[in-house]
């Protein structure tokens, strides 16, 4: 195995820098596991309780799309279940996925693995060192997952077995990086890829689990829920995980001898010779880069508001079958349909900060490959260097909070006929915005004053998604949740658009900028 | 003489490392002046102050007469920058990155771009991750020699460029000077500083050491004579500021202070000279002498010699 010679020391490198990192994934996602398992068991504390659960929850369509397979809803370690299943499964996918590429394709794409291939490295100890380091740290997250559940009396057999459906879903997108990272000249189109490949495996599930159809056997999510636990504890669908995963690392091992260091399988075509006029400004070049981030957020952004939209019909007829329900709407003041649109913009809002802060902090990873200097050695001063910029970030979230309450009311006019709310979609969509400011804010003012720090801006919008995604489930103080700027804006539709707070939030976020900026201007560059 | 750049007692520090350590640097208007010192000296440091991209901790710069952190922006339209390690754009292609860095300075001659990409031999429609060391030094290099600028600050831009490149750029450098613009030019390789600068400055741990005309710097520094004469020079050795006399198979060979060789001349003359070889010190003994290390001179008679020590 002469492929193979220098793993251990290039694994000890790649946890060295990775342990951090590695750490904190760990702790998030098996503390957010740990957390909502006994936040799910404290709010379904009664058999009324959870007969009703299984009654509204697990025959909505809507929830089982966002969830998994209803079963075992019957019992308080089903439900617990079907809360927490998705959130850690997409969790260690994106683990797994970052890590992979992070010591693969990125590593190669600023030329690191030259250095090291050139001393005594195997061609595959670089990709082995990094699936090791994804997969291993995949355990750790199921072992922690176990250990999570088992405090819920899940009992042993259950506890590893749903340990093992979350590992064992890291390990095969641990796989899919690896082919993504040898496919691709480029880190980020093969993270790009990865995660397509993650949207389309949960869009399989999804639609597969609400019509009950073999769909989900496509999906490798399917295949992590199909252990259906509390329901026949099957371990044999893992098997076909490893397996799908051994073959995708065979075929990566096989196109790592089958092209050059450096360069994917998929050759790079040629471009234009001369730049357009728009090329000629740092917000020229900021959009150039991000313009694709930007349309494949919107096409994610748009089929998500068309999910959401298409339950509002199903959502009216089940309030209408439920009086528990119908009252508990009438006591808050709003329809179901308006709770439900409301959480629906909220998600749009989360993932506009999404792209905001990645878009806000691309200028941290510029400076970093050395390609602000040469900017700022022309004639671009460093208020417009920073600032202008954020016209991409800024609108660009503009644009996907509206695109994506466009395709809730698109999706709601079509199941329902009659297109009253697109317009008033679009519009509220727009209140996320003073949220996502914030949260920009924060990165910009990362970037002025501690470059070192600008990590803590993905904190507080991991943070906010956590929040926002998972709530009530997690019983923290109410100070906590305030941290999250979007814990501040009004809900509407189902409360009036109040103007004081997003003022506040707008305030806030502009000073947060304005400060960044002054910093900015007086440090050194590189 | 108007003065393109001038530090003065400058100080830079990163953390605990002292980068600049009291700079004092001169480039008079169109000269092309050289830039030499080993790595980690602080030549990046001082361009960077040069550029404001990084603030002095103390010290007065000066650039085309503006402050260089202060006028940044302005100074730049008169300034073009070849970066010692080019990084690019991955997926923009070498002519974009090329338009781009040009009009973000201010614009570019049409007709010198298309010329220059001729003479680099370089394709303008590659993707810039596809491009090796050399090409992308070449962008920028293409990028920087197509502007107007009146003062160009090049970071050992022919890093990575081969002997062909490295020929065309000086020729380059030299239309440069012709047209009267002013050239500060770090870098490592000496036969290139030979070749087109005219004054040098030598920086060691963030100083400068010497500065000069390459002329002037010789002679302060000592030549190696070789001679062969019919009666003895056996008082050689007592001659003021000659050094390491050696009798190598009936030959002497010694170094001389630039400054003394006309005495040394004259020691020798009544000793009936048979053969004399000598030559000044190369800008490598030059370079390498400045920091310490002892070399051996480089001998023309190098090979005939060895055997016999
Ligand atoms: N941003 C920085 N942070 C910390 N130290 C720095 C930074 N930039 C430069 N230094 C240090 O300052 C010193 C001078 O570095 P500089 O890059 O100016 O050297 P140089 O003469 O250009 O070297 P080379 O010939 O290798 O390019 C070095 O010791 C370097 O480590
Ligand atoms: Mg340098």
């Amino acid at each position: 195995m002469n492929g193979l010679l220098g793993t251990a020391s290039l694994l000890r490198l790649v946890l060295r820098r990775d342990r951090i990192r590695l750490t904190v994934w760990v702790l998030a996602l098996v503390g957010i596991t740990a957390a909502s398992a006994a936040g799910v068991a404290s709010t379904y504390d009664t058999a009324v309780k959870i007969a009703s659960y299984q009654r509204n929850i697990g025959s909505s369509p809507a929830s089982v799309a966002m969830a998994g397979p209803p079963v075992a809803l019957d019992t308080i370690q089903g439900i617990i279940v079907y809360e927490t299943s998705l959130t850690v499964l997409i969790g260690v996918a994106i683990m797994a996925a970052m890590t992979a590429v992070r010591h693969t394709r990125a590593e190669e794409e600023v030329g690191r693995t030259e250095l090291l291939a050139s001393g005594v490295v195997g061609r595959h100890a670089g990709t082995a060192a990094a699936v090791i380091v994804a997969c291993a740290t995949s355990v750790v997250i199921g072992l922690g997952v176990t250990a999570s559940v088992a405090a819920q009396d899940f009992g042993t057999g259950a506890s590893l077995l749903y340990g093992a459906s979350v590992a064992a879903l890291g390990i095969v997108f641990a796989a899919i990086a690896t082919v993504a990272a040898q496919l691709m000249s480029h880190a980020r189109t093969a993270t790009g890829a990865t995660l397509a490949v993650l949207g389309a495996a949960f869009a399989l599930r999804a639609i597969g689990d609400v019509q009950g159809s073999g769909l989900v056997w496509l999906s490798p999510i399917g295949w992590s829920q199909q252990v259906l636990l509390f329901d026949g504890d099957r371990w044999w669908p893992l098997a076909v995980s490893l397996l799908v995963a051994a073959l995708l690392l065979v075929g990566a091992g096989w196109l790592t001898t089958r092209r050059d260091v450096g360069s994917g399988v998929f050759p790079d075509r040629r471009g234009a010779a001369r730049a357009g006029r728009s090329l000629s400004s740092p917000l020229g070049l900021a959009w150039r880069l991000q313009r694709g981030t930007v349309i494949a957020w919107a096409v994610a952004l748009v089929l998500l508001g068309l999910v959401f939209g298409s339950f509002s019909e199903q959502l009216e007829n089940m309030v209408e079958d439920n009086p528990t329900l119908q009252q508990y709407f009438e006591q808050t003041g709003g329809s179901v349909t308006d709770a439900f649109f409301g959480t629906a913009l909220l998600f749009m809002g989360l993932g506009a900060a999404g792209f905001a802060v990645a878009s806000a902090l691309r200028l941290h990873g510029e400076e970093g490959a050395g390609r602000v200097e040469p900017m700022l050695a022309g004639q671009v001063s460093r208020w417009r260097m920073l600032l202008s910029p954020l016209v991409v970030t800024l609108g660009g979230a503009a644009l996907l909070v509206s695109l994506g309450g466009l395709g809730v009311g698109i999706a709601d006019a079509l199941v329902r006929g009659s297109a009253d709310q697109v317009l008033r979609l679009v519009a509220l969509s727009w209140v996320q915005l003073p949220a996502v400011l914030v949260l920009v804010g924060l990165a910009v003012l990362l970037l002025g004053w501690a470059q070192r720090a600008t990590a803590l801006a993905w904190a507080a919008l991991g943070f906010a998604v956590v929040i926002g995604w998972l709530g009530g489930l997690l019983r923290l103080p109410d100070w906590v949740d305030g941290l999250s700027p979007f814990q501040h804006l009004p809900q509407v539709p189902v409360e009036p658009v109040a103007l004081a707070p997003l003022l506040a939030l707008t305030l806030l976020g502009v000073g947060l900028i304005a400060l960044g900026a002054v910093g900015y201007r007086r440090r050194d560059i590189g | 003489m108007t003065t393109a750049i001038s530090a003065h007692d400058v100080v830079k520090t990163f953390g605990t490392t002292r980068a600049l350590d009291g700079l004092d640097l001169e480039v008079a208007t169109g000269e092309v002046h050289g830039f030499l010192g080993p790595n980690g000296s602080g030549k990046s440091t001082t361009i960077r102050i040069l550029l404001g991209l990084v603030r002095a901790d103390s010290g007065e710069t000066t650039l085309l007469g503006g402050d260089p952190w202060r006028d940044a922006a302005t100074l730049h339209r008169r300034v073009a920058y070849v970066p010692g390690d080019v990084s690019l754009w991955p997926n923009l292609t070498g002519g974009e990155a090329i338009d781009l860095l040009s009009r973000l300075r201010g614009g570019l001659d049409e007709r010198r771009r298309a010329e220059l990409l001729e003479r680099f031999d370089l394709d303008p429609t590659k993707k810039a991750r596809s491009y090796s060391k050399g090409n992308r030094q070449k962008v920028a290099l293409v990028a920087a020699l197509a502007s107007d600028a009146e003062l160009l600050l090049l970071d050992e831009p022919t890093s990575g460029l081969d002997p062909l490149m490295e020929a065309t750029f000086q020729d380059c450098v030299h239309e440069l000077r012709a047209e009267g613009r002013t050239v500060l030019l770090s870098s490592h390789i000496l036969a290139e500083a030979e070749a087109l600068c005219d004054r040098v400055s030598i920086i060691r741990s963030g100083r400068i050491v010497q500065t000069g005309t390459l002329a002037a710097l010789r002679q302060l520094t000592r030549t190696t004579v070789i001679v062969s004469t019919q009666q003895p020079a056996d008082g050689l050795a007592g001659v003021p500021g000659v050094l390491r006399v050696e009798h190598v198979d009936g030959k002497v060979h010694f170094d001389v202070d630039t400054d003394h060789l006309d005495e040394a001349m004259d020691y020798l003359a009544p000793l009936r000279v048979t053969s004399l070889v000598s030559h000044p010190p190369t800008l490598e003994e030059l370079f390498l002498r400045q920091f310490g290390e002892s070399v051996e001179p480089v001998e023309p008679t190098d090979t005939e010699s060895a055997g016999a020590r």
